[in-house]
């Protein structure tokens, strides 16, 4: 892999960055809503904006209202042309500065999202990797091992599982294990009421409440990776280099691995990756369902409550993350496959 | 002129020659179709002695990749050996169990597949693919990599590639390279028997020659015997000792090679030689009459019957028998029947 390359990708990695940021910036400008004048009048409607009274002439109201609306607007710079806007937004992106929660102020978003990423990367993340590797070696063994009652018994019916959504397979598992049997908590990331730290107790608590949305996304993502698998291994095994290798009288075990899994992985990592970048939409759902402390639930909310900032952060993380996947692919599958290395050197 | 692919003139002595190493015997491989079973080898019989070279002609569809896969007894399901028996130096390969047959592949019978490209893993080197059968095979099975370096270079020189082909990966060799190094996986154990399945096959004629000749080469450093498949009659016979010929999953004839070119028995025989193209009779080309028949709808008696020159009445109700019908010679074939046979 030249220098040349990595050189090339990373600098699609940050033109994709770059654009999706443009994006992100213009795309509510173009959809002519003002997200502070919105999110006020939701408030005047419950009238907790300016604790006006209902006795209160009309007029008298509106004016408050509109300089409410433009006190802040300037806190948020909005009141500034366009072009100063996206100058500005750039700088603060560059920085990470992802400016703050109207419906939380002062808060930052990237406090906020911060605080809500390891809960989504630890919990859906690793189940994803966690399915990932239990489904290919069952789509793997499936193939291998076609003379298996208990694969002939098991795998079927585990592959079929992948046609219920997660979001229903949560459900389920919650009604079951959480409502009925109560083995685990109903909901939550941590025990109500105990403040998040890092000792052994938190810890356990953290993995308790873990299991049934991570169960869910490992449920159900195993057949969709043993599908794929099995598809793959079935290919593979015609493959000249399979009789060949078996030829050469290789024992069981490096026939399986060095050659048949090896080979049949290799569109799937591409896959994992992809999936891996989208873990914060794929979570949402789930965690909602769960009512899980990621960064889903915190997207699910900001959306609700039209808390622009919040979701305009969100949206570019998630962007962030898919183009940091695609990075890792690109950088991924000259090592996986060297007949990539060949076509771009 | 010397040729090059020919091998040279009494290598062994008569009594070397005569020493059995694989032995067929009445080897049936039957694939289980919706529609019966399909008989692609149908009672093939014959021996191998030391450093002999005997290739296998046929048809397309004749059987001959099925026989070469049954005896590294990997037929694979539909497929499965109906009946028969193979023994190499002494042992029969079929009973064997998994563990045992694994060890007798590539040690004591090794395959160099067919010239296509796909025979390498395309994600590991050429090396590694040459360690790892060696490693599979050691007593202790752990032999370690650098250890082996300077036999996988020994190798790879012995098949004619420099040893910077080692570090390469499998896309970087061209169809030729490639079948050296299959040649060289196939020879790093010293096998007694080295089984060719159209080996040239999707490979230019000049490379062809060079395979062949390499092959040669190989075989009789390590007196090694060879079964070659192929279906080309021209490339074959320059390079075997023995010809047999399959039609519809049985031999028809097999007999030293010389005399089968000059003097073919059967009429299939004779018609395969005598489509072969030659500079004299520029322009024509003789095809045999008729197709090859579907195996599973098989004509009554010999299955060459409705595309024979000599069919007689015999010929569609009865199926003939491989005979010794001259000294070293066989056919299947009621011409040669002997006469007192047929009252
Ligand atoms: N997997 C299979 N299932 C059913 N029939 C098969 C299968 N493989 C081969 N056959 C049949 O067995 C017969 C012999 O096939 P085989 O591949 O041994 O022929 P071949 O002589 O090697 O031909 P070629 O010169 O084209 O390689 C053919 O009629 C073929 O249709
Ligand atoms: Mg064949």
């Amino acid at each position: 892999m030249s220098s040349g390359y990595v050189a090339r990708r990373i600098a699609v990695f940050f033109l994709i960055v770059w654009l999706a940021a443009s994006l992100n910036f213009l795309l509510p400008h173009t959809a002519n809503v003002n997200p502070v004048r919105q999110r006020l009048a939701r408030l005047q409607a419950f009238g907790v904006a300016s604790g006006v009274t209902a006795t209160r002439a009309s007029g008298e109201e509106k004016s408050l209202f509109e300089e409410t609306v433009k006190t802040w607007e300037r806190k948020f710079g909005l009141d500034q042309p366009l072009w100063k806007q996206y100058v500005r937004y750039m700088g603060d992106i560059a920085r990470f500065d992802l400016g703050f929660s109207i419906v939380n102020f002062p808060a930052s978003v990237l406090r906020m999202i911060l605080q809500a990423l390891p809960w989504t990367v630890m919990v859906i993340g690793l189940a994803t990797i966690f399915s990932f590797i239990l489904g290919s070696m069952l789509g793997a063994l499936m193939v291998w091992r076609r003379d298996s009652t208990m694969l002939k018994v098991i795998g079927p019916p585990i592959l079929a599982l992948s046609a219920i959504p997660y979001y229903l397979l949560g459900i389920g598992l919650i009604f079951i294990l959480a409502f009925t049997w109560q083995f685990f908590p109903l909901s939550g990331g941590y025990d109500y009421g105990t403040i998040p730290d890092v000792s052994w107790n938190f810890i356990r608590q953290a993995g308790h409440h873990a299991i049934l949305p991570a169960l869910s996304i490992v449920l159900a993502q195993i057949g969709f990776w043993g599908l794929h698998m099995r598809g793959m291994m079935v290919t593979v095994q015609e493959e000249d280099y399979m009789q060949l290798a078996e030829a050469k009288g290789l024992k069981g075990t490096r026939l399986f691995l060095r050659y048949a899994v090896r080979n049949a992985i290799l569109p799937q990592a591409t896959n994992l990756a992809l999936t891996l970048g989208l873990i914060i939409t794929q979570g949402v759902l789930v965690e909602v369902v769960f009512s899980y402390p990621g960064i889903g639930t915190l997207l699910f909310s900001a959306i609700r409550n039209l808390d622009f900032f919040v979701i305009n952060g969100i949206v570019f993380i998630i962007v962030l993350s898919v183009g940091l996947a695609t990075l890792i692919i690109d950088l991924l599958n000259p090592i996986l496959d060297p007949r990539i290395r060949y076509q771009q050197a | 002129m010397a040729d090059p692919v020919t091998k040279s003139p009494p290598a062994h002595t008569a009594e070397a020659n005569n020493e059995v190493v694989l032995s067929v015997e009445d080897l049936k491989v039957y694939y289980d179709t919706p529609s019966g079973p399909l008989k692609a080898v149908d009672g093939v019989s014959f021996t191998l002695t030391r450093g002999e070279r005997l290739a296998i002609v046929g048809e397309s569809g004749s059987g001959k990749s099925t026989l070469a896969t049954a005896l590294m007894r990997m037929t694979r399901s539909p497929g499965r050996v109906a009946g028969g028996r193979v023994i190499l130096d002494g042992k029969d390969l079929l009973p064997l169990t998994a563990e045992q047959i694994r060890r007798v592949r590539l040690s004591e019978i090794a395959l160099v597949p067919q010239g296509a490209m796909n025979s390498l893993n395309p994600v590991m080197r050429v090396e590694d693919q040459i360690i790892d059968g060696m490693v599979d095979h050691s007593e202790t099975g752990r032999a370690a990599k650098p250890e082996l370096r300077p036999r996988v270079h020994e190798l790879l020189r012995r098949v004619g590639l420099s040893t910077s082909v080692s570090r390469m990966f499998p896309h970087e060799l061209s169809g030729g390279m490639k079948q050296r190094v299959a040649m060289a996986i196939a020879t790093s154990l010293s096998p007694k028997v080295i089984l060719a399945d159209e080996p040239t096959s999707a490979l230019d004629v000049v490379v062809q020659r060079q395979i062949m000749q390499t092959l040669g080469q190989l075989q009789e450093g390590l007196d090694a015997s060879t079964v070659l498949v192929g279906h080309d009659m021209g490339l074959v016979a320059q390079f075997a000792d023995t010809i047999g010929v399959m039609y519809a999953g049985r031999l028809v004839e097999i007999a030293p090679a010389r005399q089968i070119f000059q003097n073919p028995l059967h009429p299939y025989t004779r018609l395969l030689i005598k489509s072969l193209p030659s500079l004299a009779g520029k322009g024509e080309f003789i095809a045999i009459p008729g197709l090859p028949p579907t195996l599973l709808d098989l004509p009554q008696g010999c299955s060459f019957n409705p595309r024979c020159p000599d069919v007689f009445d015999k010929c569609s109700a009865v199926t003939p028998q491989l005979l010794e019908v001259m000294q070293g010679r066989s056919a299947a074939c009621h011409l040669f029947e002997q006469k007192g046979e047929d009252n």
